[in-house]
C-alpha cells in the first residue's frame, strides 16, 4: 500500500465521520427526533446548535437522524444494485449468445427511460416505505452496474485462464466467483463509491419531491424540503442538510478517485 | 559516427505492494558504429537491447533515465543536447523501425503520408521529391505496385509489407543511422526472410549505418557486420559477426550459438491415443472452413508436431480437439472412445485426460490465485484431494517441474516467464492426462529458457507416458521434440508422417519454403536461400 494522498485522507476522515454519526445517532443526538422543543425556526443557541426547524424540532437532532436515514437507504440500495447487477452482468458475459442478448436489451430498455421519471412512476403506484425505496432504487441502479460488470467481465472471459477453467469442466458459478470476480473487483469497488453518491443524491431528490422517506422520518432531502420555505424569510435552516449532501458527495468522491487511480495506474493495473 | 561510451541507464520500478526500487538497466556499455556498418545488438528480454537502441537517439522510455556515459553522434555528445537540437536530429539524422508495424502506424492515415511525414517536417525536401523518393524505396524494398501502394491504409497491406513500408519510412529522410528494433520478430518465418533480405539490400544500397536489435542470433548473423552480446544490461562479448558465430569466447555466447541442439530420436510408432478423422470446422457466422478434412493421429506417449504459419488453422485444430469449437464434420476418438464434438457433452474423464498448455503463460493463470491454488485446483476437482494432502501433491509436482516447494504461496506476477510456463505444465500434469496440447508453449520465451522447457517436456513424457500435440511455427523446436509431424497450410494438412519422412526430400513446395526459411547460424545463408526458392511466401 503506497501512501494515501491528502485529498483521499480528507475524504476518508469526513466520510468516516458521517458514517460514525449515522451509526450512533441514537446516542449522540441531543434530543428526540420528533419532539417539539421550541419556536418555529429559532436561531442558533446553546441549546439548539443549529436552531430549530419549521415546527420547532431541534435541527441538529433532525440532521443526525436524517443522515442515518440517507446513508442507510443509500448504502442498502447500492449493495442491492451491486449484488444484483454484477451477478447478472457476469452471467451475461460468461453465458454469451442469446442469454446475453436478452439481458442486455432488457437493461437497455430500462435505461432508455430516465431513472428519476421511472422511479416517480413506480413510487406513485406502490406504497412508499423505506424497504420499497431501497428496492426501487437498487433495481434501477443495478442496470448501470450490469453494464459495467458485463464490460469488465467480457474482457476477462477471453483470458486463457477462464478457458482453462472451462476445459477443466468447471461450472458457471466457479468461473464467476473464482476466476472473474477477484479480477473484476478493483473497477467495481471504484464504481461502488460513485454509485453510492448517486444513491445519496437520488434519495435526496425523491424525498425533496415528496416521494421518498415519509414524515415524521426525514432524510436530508426531506429536511431541505421541510425548511425550504424559510429561505424566503432569510432563515438558513434548509442550507444545513443541503451542505451535508454536498460534503458527503464530495468526500466519497475523493476516496473513489483515489481507489480508481490506484486500480488503473500503469504499475498496478487490474492485478493491483 | 555513433559512439556510445560507458553508458549507464537507470530506472525506478514500482513492484506492487513494495517500496519503489532503483534498478540499473544498462551498465558500462560501449559501442561504436561506423558509417555504412551494421551493428547487431543481441540478448534475451531484459538484456537492455531496446533501451540502448533508444539511447542512441538520446531517448529513454517513460521513467528511464540516462545517468552516465556519453552518446556521441556525428561529432557531438547528444546526451548534453537540448530538446530543440534533439528534435532536429531525430527523424532526420537517426530514425527508428519498431517491432510491431501494425501498432506503430496510424490506422487513419494513408501509408504515403506517414512515410514522408518526417521528411516534410524537417523541411528536407518538397512533397513531390519526398513522394518520388518513397516510391523508389518501395521499389527497392520489393513492395508490389510501388507507385500506388502508398495510397493504401495500413490495414490494407500484409504484416510483412507493412514492416517494409516502415523501413522505407525510416530511410526516406536520408538518415545517417537507422535503429531496427526486432523488425522481423512478429512475422512468420517465410515472410521474415523476405523482409530481412529487403532490409539488407536497402541498407547496402543507401549506405546508412544501422543498429539491428534482435534476440535471434541466426537472424543477426545474416545482416550485421559486428555483434554485441548483452546480458542483464552488461556487455558480454563484442566482435565481428564471424568471430561471434564461429569462435565465441564467452560461455554465454557459446550457449546462444548452440541453442536448440536437443537431440531427439523419434520413437517407433505405436497405438494412437487420439485419432482425428476427416475433421472440418468453421467459425460461427462465417462461410469459410478454417479446417478442411484434417486427418491426423497422436500415438500414446509420443509427440505429434503441427507446423504452419499464422492462419494455417493449427490453433483451430486444438480448439476442435478440446471441444471449444465443435467440428462441423468428422470424428475425434480418444483412448478408444468417440469424443463428443461439444465440450459441454464430454465426461469429466474426457476433460481430465486432455489437458492444454498455452502460449502466453501470463494470461493462462489467474493473477489473483497463488501457485498452490492454480496447481491444486485440478487435484481437488478431479481427484478430491484437499488440505494437507493436496498441498503435499502440489509440492511434489513443483519438484517435478524443477521448481522449489517454496513457490507454492507465490503469485504469478512474482514468477519469471519460464517459471510461469513450468507452473502451467504442472497444472496440466496434475490432472494425470493422456494427452497434453501444447499451443506454441515456447514461442514467447527466450531461447535458453525455451530450451529448458523443451527438455523438461521430453523428460516428463518418458516419466508419465503422456502424449503431446505440439503446435508451433518454429521448425527448430519441431526437430527437437517431434516423433511425427503434420505440416498445415491454409486449413489443410499438406504433409504428414514420421519426423524423418517429413524432413527428408523430396519436399512439396510449401514444406520446402517453410524448411528453407528457418534462419541458420552461418554467414551467407540468406543469399543462398533467396536464390533457390520455388514458391513465393504468403506475405507477398
Amino acid at each position: 500500500m503506497s501512501r494515501i494522498p491528502l485529498s483521499a485522507l480528507i475524504g476518508l476522515v469526513i466520510t468516516g465521520a458521517f458514517f460514525f454519526l449515522a451509526l450512533t445517532a441514537q446516542w449522540v443526538a441531543p434530543y428526540d427526533m420528533a419532539a417539539i422543543m421550541g419556536g418555529v425556526w429559532d436561531p442558533i443557541s446553546s441549546e439548539h446548535w443549529l436552531g430549530t426547524d419549521a415546527i420547532g424540532r431541534d435541527l441538529l437532532t433532525r440532521m443526525i437522524y436524517g443522515g442515518q436515514v440517507t446513508i442507510f437507504v443509500a448504502t442498502c440500495s447500492t449493495i442491492l444494485s451491486f449484488v444484483l447487477g454484477s451477478i447478472l452482468g457476469f452471467t451475461a458475459a460468461t453465458a454469451g449468445g442469446w442469454v446475453d442478448q436478452v439481458m442486455s436489451r432488457l437493461v437497455d430498455l430500462v435505461m432508455a427511460v430516465p431513472t428519476l421519471i421511472l422511479a416517480l412512476v413506480i413510487l406513485t403506484a406502490v406504497s412508499v416505505s423505506v424497504p420499497t425505496l431501497i428496492i426501487v432504487m437498487g433495481l434501477l441502479d443495478s442496470t448501470r452496474v450490469f453494464r459495467l460488470s458485463r464490460a469488465v467481465a467480457v474482457d476477462i472471459t477471453v483470458m486463457d485462464y477462464v478457458e482453462a477453467a472451462r476445459l477443466r469442466g468447471e461450472g458457471q458459478r466457479w468461473v464467476i466467483f473464482n476466476e472473474i470476480l477477484p479480477n473484476a473487483l478493483s473497477p467495481l469497488v471504484a464504481e461502488l463509491g460513485l454509485r453510492f453518491i448517486f444513491a445519496v443524491l437520488f434519495i435526496s431528490t425523491l424525498s425533496f419531491l415528496g416521494l421518498g422517506v415519509q414524515p415524521p422520518l426525514a432524510d436530508w432531502g426531506g429536511l431541505v424540503k421541510e425548511n425550504a420555505t424559510g429561505l424566503v424569510y432569510g432563515i438558513p435552516a434548509a442550507l444545513a442538510p443541503a451542505i451535508c449532501i454536498a460534503v458527503l458527495a464530495i468526500s466519497v468522491n475523493l476516496v473513489a478517485d483515489w481507489v480508481l487511480a490506484r486500480t488503473t495506474s500503469l504499475k498496478g493495473g487490474r492485478g493491483g | 559516427m555513433l559512439d556510445i561510451r560507458n553508458l549507464r541507464i537507470e530506472a525506478t520500478s514500482y513492484p506492487p505492494g513494495e517500496a519503489p526500487r532503483h534498478v540499473v538497466l544498462v551498465d558500462d556499455v560501449s559501442v561504436a558504429v561506423a558509417k555504412g556498418r551494421v551493428l547487431g545488438l543481441i540478448g534475451e528480454s531484459g538484456a537492455g537491447k531496446s533501451t540502448i537502441g533508444l539511447a542512441s537517439m538520446a531517448y529513454g522510455r517513460g521513467g528511464v533515465r540516462l545517468t552516465g556515459g556519453e552518446v556521441w553522434f556525428n561529432g557531438r555528445d547528444i546526451r548534453q543536447a537540448d530538446a530543440g537540437a534533439l528534435r532536429k536530429m531525430r527523424g532526420h539524422e537517426v530514425t527508428y523501425v519498431a517491432q510491431s508495424a501494425a501498432a506503430a502506424f496510424n490506422p487513419a492515415w494513408r501509408l504515403m503520408d506517414q512515410v514522408i511525414e518526417t521528411s516534410l517536417l524537417h523541411g528536407l525536401m518538397t512533397r513531390a521529391e519526398a513522394e518520388a523518393r518513397a516510391v523508389a524505396l518501395f521499389r527497392k524494398l520489393g513492395l508490389p505496385d510501388p507507385e500506388n501502394i502508398g495510397r493504401r491504409y495500413p490495414h490494407q497491406v500484409s504484416g510483412g509489407q507493412l514492416q517494409r513500408v516502415m523501413t522505407a519510412m525510416a530511410l526516406c529522410p536520408k538518415p545517417d543511422l537507422v535503429v531496427f528494433d526486432e523488425p522481423t520478430t512478429a512475422l512468420d518465418v517465410t515472410t521474415q526472410i523476405d523482409v530481412l533480405a529487403a532490409i539488407k539490400e536497402a541498407i547496402r544500397d543507401t549506405g546508412v549505418a544501422a543498429l539491428y536489435i534482435t534476440h535471434d542470433l541466426a537472424v543477426v548473423a545474416q545482416i550485421a557486420d559486428d555483434i554485441l552480446v548483452l546480458r542483464g544490461g552488461r556487455q558480454v562479448e563484442y566482435g565481428t559477426t564471424d568471430a561471434i558465430i564461429n569462435h565465441p569466447s564467452q560461455a554465454y555466447t557459446q550457449a546462444l550459438v548452440s541453442v536448440r541442439s536437443i537431440d531427439h530420436v523419434e520413437k517407433v510408432s505405436s497405438e494412437p491415443v487420439l485419432t482425428v478423422q476427416n475433421v472440418t470446422a468453421r467459425y460461427r457466422g462465417t462461410g469459410f472452413d478454417v479446417l478442411k478434412n484434417v486427418t491426423v493421429d497422436v500415438a500414446a506417449g509420443q509427440t505429434l508436431a503441427i507446423v504452419g504459419e499464422s492462419g494455417s488453422g493449427k490453433s483451430t485444430l486444438a480448439r476442435v480437439i478440446t471441444g471449444l469449437l465443435p467440428a462441423t464434420a468428422g470424428r475425434i476418438s480418444f483412448a478408444g472412445r468417440v469424443l463428443s464434438p461439444d465440450l459441454a457433452a464430454r465426461t469429466k474423464d474426457d476433460l481430465r485426460e486432455v489437458q492444454m498448455i498455452y502460449q502466453m503463460a501470463d494470461t493462462a493463470m489467474n493473477p489473483r490465485q497463488t501457485v498452490g491454488t492454480i496447481i491444486g485446483r485440478p487435484l481437488e476437482f478431479y481427484f478430491g484431494f484437499r488440505g494437507a494432502e493436496k498441498r503435499a501433491k502440489v509440492q511434489a509436482l513443483l519438484e517435478e517441474i524443477e521448481m522449489g516447494r517454496g513457490f507454492i504461496d507465490r503469485y504469478p506476477a512474482e514468477l519469471s516467464g519460464g517459471q510461469k510456463q513450468r507452473v502451467c505444465i504442472a497444472r496440466a500434469l496434475a490432472a494425470k492426462p493422456k494427452l497434453i496440447i501444447c499451443d506454441e508453449v515456447t514461442s514467447a520465451l527466450d531461447p535458453l529458457v525455451a530450451d529448458g522447457i523443451l527438455k523438461l517436456l521430453l523428460e516428463l513424457q518418458v516419466r508419465e507416458n503422456v502424449a503431446y500435440l505440439f503446435i508451433t511455427h518454429d521448425l527448430a523446436t519441431v526437430k527437437a521434440i517431434a516423433d511425427k509431424i503434420a505440416v498445415m497450410y491454409r486449413g489443410q494438412v499438406v504433409r504428414y508422417g514420421s519426423k524423418t519422412d517429413v524432413l527428408t526430400p523430396p519436399f512439396d513446395d510449401y514444406t520446402d519454403l517453410l524448411l528453407s526459411s528457418v534462419p541458420e547460424m552461418r554467414l551467407g545463408w540468406l543469399e543462398a536461400v533467396i536464390g533457390s526458392r520455388k514458391m513465393e511466401s504468403a506475405g507477398n
